[in-house]
């Protein structure tokens, strides 16, 4: 692969049928109410996007990706908080105009910080760069020492904790364990009709399709080859001249900045937001999310996410008592006998034959037989 | 909205509605139908809920799974129970209740969905369920937007009141005051220690309770302090209340926490045959959990212990061992979450009919003399009228009941001076 071409043309084709999928079938065939819990599961579609490029090509292992999802989220959340906490909304409080865990909890004037998520350009600057920052911050911290593997991956979840304690305990500026509800309008325009949830799930396929395609170039630009490289020999890599730190940092902000990217569409999506996002427990279902789909396939976690999500609503429907242990059982049962995910039964069994069936069509070899599944990658 | 989308949720309800208006004109050959006296289907639902002229749906939202289980088990139980009671009474004006039960899984937003789940895909015509702040948080948005009715059973920090709410545990002024001014004239307490969960309801709890020490019981605080959900560590704390020496410890420590602060509270020496400790979190299931020894002495303060000796109660404790078994345990909570499904069949025969909008307006003034606890009435604000009693932990796990009030107290959700 020396071109750096988006996508080779199998990809392309992987691209156009989820494009498909997303745009045409699911809206067409679902009412809204599920289609609404479609754009829930896509949100964390973003974060597992974000895993593939910083676990399955870049070899960190977050278990912190839940801190940056629930930035990300708690940004959207306080501007449409603050929104929501008008003066002519909140006039049974003692004091009116502030969101109503404030009142609850004896403050009488809005934090400082609140009060630039009265802008939403402001708050759309904050979701990308506030977790972006903290990211580069943890990042620069430990890869620059050369921490790495487990440790890192104990270290972000330490972080992960530290993050749902800190929300849990400053409930007069978070909104504590209940987390912040009830939110109404962006730029008075009301959310929550299902006209509103159609938008913003087609807004939400959108904005996933280009953080896809940025995945897509970091994978196929020589910065991915890189990573790769990176992940199978660091070493070597440094004695090329590379510093390995630095690429570390990108990817892992990337992935922290596509997880966030997921958090405000969360909040967007169900009008909600509360710790029990940011924690270790979902951030390590994120990285199951990622590993059911396929680690090294950026099309086989969105499919990876949307599958485990469904099977969790659908169990839980049917099983009320017993679903968990259904669950459960999926995840052992891919882990063990399908080590990478979904996209590894794809590539492994589906596409060599649908390439023979197409070979013996044709009477000339194949010349985009891709050098992508060589590294690992089958794509979709 | 497609078949495939709802595959196995509404089409079943979808054929039972074939099945019934097919049945209408067989209807005219039965002389003896049961439920020819029912009101008319379209008479009593107008607004498209799940209600055929035999059945009415409802739903039942609690945690199945999760650390919330183990708390919203008895609600589960007591709502299955009244339910199946109501239906051996001949229903709800006529017709029988079924359930869909989901699990919100102690998890917030799964809450939310659910209950839009139950609102939108299965137009249940009531839901019994929630049992923390924050999953109610979660899933009131939704009922207001959907007009749904929620039965809310646990005892709650109040500051909220909704159209689309009944809430049948007490409010934090009627579970609280009244215990303080018992404690205050009984043990001439003075001086009080609070400890509670980190979370919106202990929070808001002792801020009422300081507020009512201060201003009215003219006492002081001599300590407040706060542990996160989940703590297992209280020994600084237990050490300060060694110090302190306050005359009355007050605690709202939930869930599974309330182990180990009452084994480590007896470990440090700390008897509460001596030292008295008034708790507002403490029910029979928690004892279940921390050993009836290990809290022998301590008062608690709400409306309904199981050893109430009335002619109702009398009734409804053998029901529910008879239904789930000789050893479950019925605390505070489980008995309010009883009441949901009696209060809302009484309130549809009140109104005459299904709609939600017509139920709210028709609660207020609603009684249910049936109730465990005795007698409750439905307040202009959806909260309830209720007593509340003291009672003194036993050894056997049991509560001993010390002092009830004399008449029924008001709730009062926004509580002027308190806040």
């Amino acid at each position: 692969m020396t071109d750096n071409r988006f996508f080779n043309r199998s990809e392309l084709i992987g691209i156009l049928v989820l494009a498909v999928f997303l745009v045409v079938v699911l809206p067409l065939t679902l009412d809204v109410f599920r289609l609404n819990l479609v754009a829930k599961y896509l949100t964390y579609a973003f974060v597992a996007l974000g895993l593939v490029i910083c676990w399955g090509y870049g070899g960190i292992l977050s278990l912190g990706q839940g801190v940056f999802f629930g930035l990300g989220g708690y940004c959207m959340a306080m501007f449409l908080k603050l929104e929501a906490s008008s003066v002519e909304n909140t006039k049974i409080q003692s004091t009116p105009g502030i969101p109503d865990f404030m009142d609850w909890n004896q403050i009488t004037a809005l934090p400082f910080f609140w009060k630039p998520f009265n802008s939403l350009t402001f708050t759309i600057a904050a979701i990308i760069l506030v977790p972006g920052i903290f990211a580069w911050i943890i990042g620069t911290a430990m890869f620059k020492r050369r921490v790495g593997g487990t440790y890192f991956a104990i270290i972000t979840q330490a972080v992960a904790a530290i993050m749902t304690i800190l929300i849990v305990g400053q409930q007069g500026y978070t909104g504590g364990i209940n987390g912040m509800t009830d939110l109404r309008t962006l730029k008075g325009w009301d959310i929550r009709p299902d006209h509103a949830k159609i938008v913003l799930y087609f807004f939400e396929v959108g904005c996933l399709f280009v953080c896809i395609m940025i995945a897509q170039f970091v994978r196929h630009s020589k910065l991915g080859r890189i990573l790769v490289a990176m992940r199978e020999k660091e070493d070597r890599v440094r004695f090329s001249g590379y510093s390995v730190a630095n690429f570390k940092i990108f990817a892992f902000c990337i992935a922290a900045m596509f997880a966030a990217i997921g958090g405000a569409m969360f909040a967007l999506n169900v009008g909600f937001m509360s710790p029990s996002f940011v924690g270790i427990v979902p951030s390590i279902e994120m990285v199951i999310y990622t590993a059911v789909g396929g680690r090294l396939s950026i099309l086989g976690a969105i499919y990876g996410t949307l599958l485990v999500s469904f099977a969790k609503t659908s169990l839980s429907e049917t099983f009320p008592e017993l679903w968990l242990f259904g669950l459960g059982g999926l995840f052992i049962a891919v882990v063990l006998a399908f080590p990478n995910g979904l996209a590894g039964i794809w590539g492994d069994y589906v596409q060599p034959r649908i390439d023979r069936l197409i070979a013996s069509r044709k009477s000339k070899p194949d010349g985009w037989t891709d050098s992508s599944v060589a590294d690992g990658a089958p794509a979709e | 909205m497609s078949d495939e989308a709802n595959k196995g949720l509404l089409s079943p309800l979808r054929r039972k509605l074939l099945m019934g208006m097919a049945a209408v004109p067989a209807l005219t050959m039965l002389p003896r139908a049961s439920f020819a006296q029912a009101p008319a289907t379209s008479a009593v639902n107008t607004t498209g809920l799940a209600v055929t002229d035999t059945e009415v749906t409802v739903g039942i939202l609690h945690s199945a799974t999760g650390t919330m289980a183990i708390s919203e088990t008895g609600s589960i139980e007591a709502e299955k129970l009244a339910i199946e009671q109501i239906n051996a009474m001949g229903g709800v004006l006529g017709r029988k209740i079924k359930f869909i039960q989901e699990d919100g899984a102690s998890d917030w937003p799964t809450f939310a969905e659910k209950a839009k789940k139950l609102l939108v895909n299965d137009k249940v015509a009531a839901i019994m369920g929630c049992w923390t702040s924050a999953s109610r948080k979660a899933v009131l948005p939704v009922m207001e937007q959907y007009n749904g009715m929620l039965y809310y059973p646990t005892f709650y920090e109040g500051l909220e009141q909704s159209k689309n709410v009944i809430y049948t545990g007490q409010e934090a002024t009627q579970q609280i005051l009244a215990g303080l001014n018992w404690i205050a004239k009984e043990k001439g307490a003075k001086t009080f220690f609070f400890i509670g969960s980190d979370y919106i309801w202990p929070r808001t709890s002792n801020k009422i309770a300081r507020k009512h020490v201060e201003n009215v019981l003219k006492g002081k605080v001599v300590g407040e302090e706060y542990y996160a959900l989940g703590s297992t560590q209280f020994n600084s704390v237990i050490n300060k209340i060694k110090l302190t020496k306050p005359d009355v410890i007050f605690t709202d420590v939930v869930g599974g926490s309330n182990v180990a602060f009452y084994k480590q509270l007896k470990a440090a020496g700390i008897d509460l045959a001596k030292q008295p400790l008034l708790t507002i979190s403490v029910t029979e299931d928690e004892i279940d959990g921390i050993g009836g020894e290990n809290i022998a002495g301590a008062y608690a303060c709400m409306k309904y212990f199981q050893s109430l000796d009335n002619a109702n109660n009398k009734a409804f404790v053998p029901a529910f061992k008879k239904a789930w078994g000789e050893k479950t345990v019925i605390g505070d909570v489980t008995q309010a979450a009883y009441l949901g499904p009696w209060l809302w069949k009484l309130t549809v025969e009140k109104a005459g009919s299904f709609d939600v909008d017509k139920i709210a307006a028709a609660s207020p003034g609603v009684e249910f003399k049936g109730a465990p606890e005795g007698y409750v009435r439905i307040h202009e604000n959806h909260h309830l009228w209720s007593k509340t009693r003291v009672g003194r932990a036993k050894l056997d796990g049991q509560f001993e009941l010390i002092y009830e009030t004399a008449d029924l107290v008001e709730p009062d959700p926004f509580p002027k001076g308190y806040q």
